[in-house]
Parts: structure tokens; C-alpha cells; sequence
């Protein structure tokens, strides 16, 4: 290509310019579009995706520190003690804290995940759920039943990346 | 006919907009308000204008509709809790707002997080640099007309959205960064993963080039305007892409010690010395490649090891003062945290953020412009509400 | 090719002048709005989703193609509000003056050598002449709302249009010089007999006039206030446009004016310059298929406004737009010396080479 003046060549790169701009929006025209055509068609979820806090009743000792460490304080627990008989003969009965009331507020929820980390009984889980909105804010208001069907889509925590240690203990 | 109370009060009030505006028409210049519900500002910033025909006299930013209390709720608010919180100073680059505060906390623990903790928080710190400054530069086209590069950007950010929310369960707020380290490691697949949507980003930054920066119009809309020139820019503290842009060659990554893992990548810094709108759209282009390129690199030479280093379960920060200063996408973030030694959180936190410092040239850079190109400068100078009020 | 038919026949059949006239403003009634609802479906729903990555309407009917009537039906059914302070009248009339103007366009555009409204001798002129009065409609709308905005919105407008109405204009006299006439089915027919350089057949004025067909397009997209010339509709940035204080039918009514003038001007071109309705081969005597042309002109001619209407959409979509400023420099400056030039060199080469 012989080289042209610079004038010429300035004034060549304006339609050049137009010509490649137009270039991209028909190239793009002629692409399959990447909508995905929700809710016929569904995205997979990555598994840490943090879609609704689950409870595991069972593990809970009523201790309340995720109700304490909640920065929207959206989390309510009641709970009450229990005299248990002792666990072998000739012990002392043990005080065994019952859950009467746990309810998270997913109206409020901030998603920040303080209250599963902080958790020491591993009793509460993230899972990747996310349909669960209602027409009224009330319903938002998950009780300890339902924040337990949550349980079952817990995923198992992913594989990490090579170099990774392998991770201590069962918290995720 | 009866007249209702209502009715009265409504011709009154009619009778006295009538005579402010007649004041108004008589009064010199129009005064116009931009805001605080616009289309053109990124958010809740008032701006009130005063007109000459078509030339702007005078500009006053307002901030301040969004305006969240962030640095009193840190005080009663503890570490993690406030980790959690400054996710929403600037939302669209999230995990750039944790580091620099996590650094003070560690820097008063003398607490120093292991390589590989440190490889990964600047690789999500470049993908939010990534993320956010994508869409700007396709919402500059949209300030000026051209609809369709936004969709683009849109679209190639999903990929790296996703890529984040892999690794820390969220999107927009990954809440990752904690004192010591990171909170999980990266899952199995997530460098793969990451090559693609960076290789996908790259393409868009080529189309941005070619739909945008090699178009004549742009070019007209935004040579020469809004141009701020290197001394102006050091007196009102505009920082990055900005600062950047007027000629100053000043990058936190490279000029501040920093434990993150800058150093140990290759790249450069971009500045151009005309200052004006177009200058600040071609660094923040050049930034996001150069971004892919440094996101590269530190996957490449990722160490193995912890991604935490040994804290105590009950965080105690001892009393003392650090100011950690760090380039975050929208320019210089910086955070002071005092702590008093008692457990909880932060006895004070000040933060510093990029877009309040960036806006207060508003005023000055406004003055004489004409109100097409008012549209345009805003755009150039891109600033996040939640990062100007906070 | 037949002649141009007498007024009071439609197809060959013969009719009261009443019932003919009636026919025909009803047949321009309902293509209109149609070809502004096909647009707006094929273009600004799937074509703008699709060169953006994304799908458009899906919902309404198949792949959405019931959308815009849909959207029409919303628009109807919205409270018709008069800003307290506007001009009644003059508010009401705007759209219409607007409309009238379009569609009084359509009455000169030939589908077939025998399916036009109005076969006149100055068609193209009586075309770009009532086109321009939509201008009138603009500034009412703008002065009628009581809106300083409006206002400034409109005399935006009304400046550009006016502007370039004059590249659009010049650009058609190269056209007439070329083919000799000012009436739209003789303009076609001049292209069906055009030859370049002994070769011929094509039907086109497209190559000649290349030029012109290049300043018609950009006229065109600024007539419609497109991008990369929409200040006057972006004006929402900072101001509203003239259009901020109609909305209900009255809104709807601008609307459909806007997309029916693109279908009207796209007729324009390609009837200038794409040769209209004209298939090559359709000159050679069909004998007892002539009615083939009166069935498949109509289909022609909808194929080349599909095409011209696709660029002025694709450069739409494409790029951002001027400033005032910049878009009346590019007008005075640019097009119109470009357009003085086109019939200059016009004129010389037609006298060289006599064709």
C-alpha cells in the first residue's frame, strides 16, 4: 500500500470508522442472541451462589450468636431449656436448649452470609435458591419449618482449584 | 358556582407559579435543575444549573440523596459486619471497597495475609475493576446516543459476574475479603472459567473500539470538551481514570507499597495528556485490557498454599490508627480506621472516596459549557452515587 | 409500459369519480399504518434486539409478532390529558397536521404501473412539498403545550428539518434530470430503459446517482430525526422533546406518523433510485402475464423499502449522535455543496453523453 498524505488518509478514516461500526452491530445481527428466556429456560446456578440461608434444626443450640451478629438483625430466636434425664446413670440431668422460634426475615436479609459463618454448630447452610418471592412482604418471613425443607437443596461444596489447601473441618 | 377550597387554593397556587415564573423569565439566565431523578446522572446527584441561552454560568453539584450514614454505622457496626456493608459504597466494582479496609484492620493487627490470599484478592480486585469500568464504557455511548453498546457491555459483564459469584456466592456484593485472607478458595474450573469471560472481554473492548472511539461523531462530541487541564485536576484531588487522563502518571498499584500482588504482574500505566472526554474513555478502555492482562498473569503464577492466615476467632483489633489508600476502579479509595482497642468494631472509620473528590470540579469545569456537552462531561468523568454520598 | 390511467379508474375498471377517490383514500388509509406497524415490528423490536445481543418482544403472539398492536391498543387506552395552560385546538391539531402530511405522500408513491393513488406529472414534487409541511406540525405541538421545553424542543426540531430538507430535495433533482420528468410511474420507467455504457436492464438509478442516493438516505435519516441526528427527540436528556406533553392517542398519532413517514420517505428512495416497482425483465412484452406485474409490483416495491428502511435503522442503531451545532455544520457544509456538486457533474455527463 503505497502511503498516502496524511489529509487523505484522515479523511479516509472517517468512513473507515462508520464502516467498521457498522461492521459490529451487523456481525451482531447475524450472533443468536444470549438472552435466556427465563422462566421457560433456566441458567445453571453456580452451588455457592448465596440464594436462601437453610436451617438444620437438629444442630442448633439455641446459642444466638447469628441472631447477635446479623447486621439487619433480621433473624428472630426464641428458645427455651429443657431438663433432659442424664446420658448414663447416676449422672446430673443436663439442660438441653429447645428451639421454639426461628424465623429469618428475607425482606431484610442484606445476603452477607455473617450469620452461616459465624454459626459454631454448622447449623445453618447456604443454598442456591432463589424463587421464593411472594406477592406480600409477610410471606417473606421464612419459620424454622420452612427454613428447614430448605435444607434438602443444599449442594455439596464445590472442588477447589489446584494449589488449594484442602479444606479443615466441615464448615463451608 | 359554588368554588371548593381546594379550587381556591389551586388558583392561588396557580397565580403564584404564573409570577415565579415570570420572574424567572425576567430574572438573567434559567435556572435548571438536573435531578436528583435524571437519566443522565449514574443515580440520585442533584445539579443545579444556571442558564445564558445555551451556555451554563454557574453549577452546583448536590449530593447527598443517598446518603446511608456509612461512617457512623462503622462505629457501631464491628469488622465483619462492616466488610459486609462497605460491599455497597461502590457497587459495581463491590470487592475493590472490602480491600483497602481489611488492609487497615490487618496493618493494626500486624497481621499479614499468606501469597496465595494476596494472588487472589487482586485478581477479583482487577475482575471488579473489570466490571465496573465495562460499564461505563458502554453507558458513554448511551449518554451520547448510541444505544447499543450498553447491551454489549452488559452482556460481557455477565461472564464476569458469574466468575464472581463462583467464587464468593455473589454477584453484585461478593462480601469475600476477611481479615488474614479470603474466605474460600477458588472452585475447580474457576481459572478455565476465567480465561474465557477475560478473552470475552477483550472482544468487547475491540468492539467498543470500533463502534465508539473510531467514530467520527464520538470523536466531535467529546474532543476538547470537559477539558481539565493537569494543575486544576492535583488541586481538586481527581484521581484515577481522570487524573489519569489529564496527564498525571500517578497509579496506586505501582507507586504504593502494597502487600496485594500487583507487583508481581506486568503491566502498564496509561495516561494521556490532552485531559479532555475522549481522553478519559480511551485510559479507561486501555485500563480494562490491561486489567485482562494482569488477571492473566497472576492466574498463570497462582502459589499454592492457605488462603488465611491464623486469626483468633473473636477479632480484637488493638488500638492504633492505619489510612490504607488503594486505586480502586472509580480512582483513589482510601480508608482511616481508629480503633480504640475494645472489641467490636471500628472506633472510627473515615472513608475516602474517589467520585465525592471527583465531582467537586463540577462547579469549575462547567462553567461556559454549552448544555449538550454538560451530558457529555458527566458522563466522561463517571462517578457512582454510592461513592460520592455514601 | 402503459400510460399513466385516467382518474376515474381503479385497475382498469371505471367508476364514479366519488367512490374511486374514496377507494383510494381508504386503500392509503390502511397501508399506512400497516407498513408503520411492520416497521416497528421488523426493525425497532426484532432487528434492535437482535443487533444487540438480545430477542425483543417474544410474549405477545408468535416470536412477538402481535406486539405492536398490542402496544397501539395501550396507547388508546390511556386518560387523555391537555396540559392546563396549552392552546386546545392547535394541541389537538398538531398530530393531525403531522399525519396528513405523511400520508398525502403515499398518494404519489406507484406500486405497480396502474396501483397509485394519484398518477400526477409532478409527483415528486407535490411529494417533498407536502412533506415538508410536517414541520408546521412540530412547531404547533411545541407551542401549543405551554412548555418552555416543548418549545425549545420543537424549534430544535423545526431547525433541523429545515435544514435538511434541502439535501433531500437537491439530491432528487439529479434523479430528474436524469430521467427527464417529475412523475414517479416515467421517473421508473426511465430507469427500466436506463443503460450505462451500452449495458442496461438493471433498473436502477442507483449506480449513476450513487451520490444522490447517499444524501437522500442521510436526508431521510434526519428528516426522521434518527440517530445520529436526534437532538431534537434526545432533548429528553435535559429538556423534553415537543412530544412530552401528548400522550393517550394523541401520542400514538405521532408515533405512527413517525414511522409511516419512514415507510413513505423509503418509498421515495426506492422509487428514485431502486427503480420501485420495476423487476428487471418486466419490460419485455408479457403478453397475457402483464397482470403479474399489478400482483408482484407491490411485493418489489416492499422488498426495496425493506432494504433502504434496513440501512437507515442499522445506522441507527449504530452510532451516537450530533450536537445541534455539529448536525447544522454538517448539513450547510457537507451536503449541501455534495448535493450542488451531484447535479453539476449530472448535468455534464448527461449533455456529454446524451443518455
Amino acid at each position: 500500500m503505497p502511503e498516502l498524505p496524511r489529509a487523505v488518509e484522515d479523511a479516509l478514516a472517517i468512513p473507515k470508522g462508520f464502516a467498521k461500526g457498522l461492521g459490529v452491530t451487523l456481525k451482531n445481527l447475524f450472533t443468536p442472541a444470549e438472552t435466556v428466556q427465563y422462566p421457560r429456560e433456566k441458567e445453571a446456578i453456580t452451588p455457592r451462589a448465596r440464594g436462601v440461608i437453610t436451617l438444620k434444626e437438629d444442630n442448633c443450640t439455641v446459642c444466638m450468636l447469628c441472631a447477635r451478629q446479623c447486621p439487619d438483625w433480621c433473624i428472630y430466636i426464641e428458645g427455651h431449656k429443657d431438663k433432659e434425664p442424664p446420658r448414663r446413670e447416676g449422672g446430673k440431668p443436663r439442660t438441653v436448649a429447645k428451639l421454639d422460634r426461628f424465623d429469618i426475615d428475607f425482606s431484610l436479609c442484606m445476603y452477607c452470609g455473617i450469620c452461616v459463618e459465624v454459626c459454631p454448630f454448622d447449623a445453618l447452610h447456604w443454598s442456591p435458591e432463589f424463587e421464593y418471592s411472594e406477592p406480600s412482604i409477610a410471606d417473606l418471613l421464612h419459620d424454622k419449618l420452612r427454613l428447614g425443607q430448605w435444607e434438602a437443596t443444599v449442594p455439596e461444596a464445590p472442588a477447589l482449584e489446584a494449589g488449594a489447601e484442602a479444606p479443615k473441618g466441615k464448615k463451608k | 358556582m359554588t368554588v371548593t377550597e381546594s379550587q381556591k387554593a389551586a388558583y392561588i397556587a396557580g397565580q403564584a407559579a404564573d409570577a415565579r415564573v415570570r420572574v424567572e423569565i425576567e430574572a438573567e439566565g434559567m435556572t435548571l435543575n438536573l435531578g436528583p431523578q435524571h437519566p443522565a446522572t449514574h443515580g440520585t446527584l442533584r445539579i443545579i444549573v444556571r442558564l445564558d441561552g445555551e451556555q451554563v454560568v454557574w453549577a452546583d453539584p448536590v449530593p447527598g440523596y443517598m446518603h446511608r450514614g456509612y461512617e457512623k454505622l462503622c462505629e457501631v457496626r464491628d469488622y465483619a459486619q462492616v466488610t459486609t456493608l462497605i460491599n455497597r459504597i461502590d457497587w459495581l466494582g463491590s470487592f475493590a471497597n472490602e480491600v483497602p479496609f481489611i488492609l487497615a484492620a490487618e496493618e493494626l493487627m500486624g497481621i499479614e495475609a499468606p501469597p496465595r490470599a494476596q494472588y487472589i484478592r487482586t485478581i477479583l480486585f482487577e475482575l471488579a475493576r473489570i466490571a465496573n469500568v465495562c460499564l461505563f464504557l458502554g453507558d458513554m455511548g448511551v449518554q451520547l446516543g448510541a444505544i447499543t453498546p450498553v447491551f454489549y457491555a452488559f452482556r460481557d459483564r455477565e461472564f464476569v459476574l458469574n466468575l464472581i459469584e463462583s467464587a464468593t456466592g455473589g454477584r453484585f456484593h461478593p462480601n469475600f475479603d476477611r481479615i488474614g485472607g479470603i474466605k474460600d478458595d477458588l472452585p475447580k474450573g474457576w481459572i478455565d472459567e476465567c480465561r474465557v469471560a477475560l478473552g470475552r472481554v477483550r472482544g468487547f473492548c475491540d468492539q467498543m473500539e470500533d463502534l465508539l472511539v473510531g467514530n467520527v461523531i464520538f470523536q466531535q462530541r467529546t474532543r476538547g470538551i470537559g477539558v481539565i487541564p493537569r494543575d486544576i485536576a492535583l488541586e481538586y484531588g481527581v484521581s484515577g481514570a481522570n487524573a489519569r487522563a489529564s496527564g498525571i502518571d500517578w497509579d496506586l498499584r505501582r507507586d504504593q507499597p502494597s502487600p496485594l500482588a500487583w507487583k508481581h504482574a506486568d503491566w502498564k500505566v496509561f495516561t494521556h495528556p490532552d485531559g479532555d472526554s475522549f481522553a478519559r474513555y480511551w485510559v479507561r478502555l486501555q485500563e480494562v485490557r490491561e486489567a485482562t492482562r494482569i488477571v492473566e498473569q497472576l492466574m498463570d503464577g497462582l502459589p499454592a498454599g492457605p488462603i488465611r492466615a491464623k486469626v483468633p476467632a473473636r477479632i480484637r483489633v488493638p488500638a492504633g490508627e492505619a489510612w490504607v489508600h488503594t486505586e480502586n476502579p472509580l480512582g483513589e479509595m482510601g480508608y482511616y480506621v481508629v480503633s480504640d482497642g475494645s472489641p467490636g468494631g471500628p472506633f472510627r472509620c473515615k472513608i475516602r472516596t474517589p467520585s465525592f473528590s471527583n465531582i467537586s470540579i463540577v462547579p469549575w469545569l462547567l462553567r461556559g459549557v454549552f448544555v449538550p456537552d454538560v451530558i457529555t462531561i458527566l458522563a466522561s468523568l463517571y462517578f457512582i452515587l454510592g461513592d460520592i454520598d455514601r | 409500459m402503459s400510460l399513466p390511467v385516467a382518474a376515474h379508474t381503479i385497475l382498469g375498471i371505471r367508476g364514479a369519480y366519488w367512490n374511486t377517490a374514496l377507494l383510494k383514500a381508504v386503500a392509503v388509509l390502511l397501508v399506512a399504518p400497516t407498513g408503520a406497524l411492520l416497521i416497528v415490528y421488523l426493525f425497532m423490536f426484532k432487528m434492535m434486539a437482535h443487533m444487540q445481543s438480545r430477542l425483543g418482544p417474544m410474549e405477545v403472539g408468535p416470536h412477538g409478532t402481535l406486539q405492536a398492536i398490542a402496544e397501539a391498543v395501550k396507547w388508546l387506552q390511556k386518560e387523555d390529558v391537555f396540559p392546563e395552560r396549552a392552546d386546545r385546538f392547535v394541541f389537538a391539531m398538531a398530530p393531525v397536521v403531522v399525519l396528513v402530511s405523511t400520508f398525502l405522500v403515499y398518494v404519489v408513491i406507484p406500486a405497480s404501473p396502474r396501483e397509485v393513488a394519484a398518477n400526477l406529472d409532478t409527483g415528486i414534487l407535490f411529494a417533498l412539498a407536502v412533506s415538508s409541511v410536517s414541520v408546521i406540525g412540530v412547531l404547533m405541538a411545541g407551542w401549543a403545550s405551554a412548555n418552555k421545553y416543548s418549545l425549545i424542543g420543537a424549534l430544535r426540531a423545526a431547525g433541523q428539518l429545515i435544514a435538511y430538507e434541502l439535501p433531500l430535495v437537491l439530491a432528487v433533482v439529479g434523479v430528474v434530470m436524469q430521467a427527464g420528468s417529475l412523475s414517479l410511474n416515467r421517473i421508473v420507467a426511465a430507469q427500466a430503459h436506463f443503460k450505462l455504457f451500452g449495458f442496461g436492464g438493471l433498473g436502477l438509478f442507483a449506480i449513476p446517482q450513487v451520490v444522490g442516493l447517499f444524501l437522500f438516505l442521510v436526508a431521510a435519516q434526519a428528516e426522521l430525526t434518527q440517530t445520529p441526528f436526534d437532538m431534537p427527540v434526545a432533548e429528553s436528556e435535559l429538556v423534553a422533546g415537543f412530544m412530552t406533553e401528548y400522550t393517550g392517542f394523541r401520542f400514538l398519532l405521532f408515533f405512527i406518523g413517525e414511522f409511516a413517514t419512514a415507510f413513505a420517505l423509503a418509498g421515495l428512495g426506492a422509487t428514485l433510485f431502486l427503480g420501485g416497482w420495476y423487476f428487471p425483465g418486466w419490460g419485455l412484452p408479457f403478453g397475457h402475464l402483464a397482470w403479474t406485474r399489478e400482483v408482484l409490483g407491490p411485493l418489489v416495491l416492499l422488498a426495496k423499502i425493506l432494504g433502504l428502511l434496513f440501512v437507515i435503522f442499522w445506522v441507527r442503531f449504530s452510532f451516537p449522535r450530533f450536537r445541534e451545532d455539529q448536525l447544522q455544520a454538517f448539513a450547510w457544509k457537507f451536503l449541501i455543496p455534495l448535493s450542488l456538486t451531484n447535479i453539476l457533474v449530472t448535468g455534464i455527463l448527461k449533455v456529454a453523453f446524451h443518455a
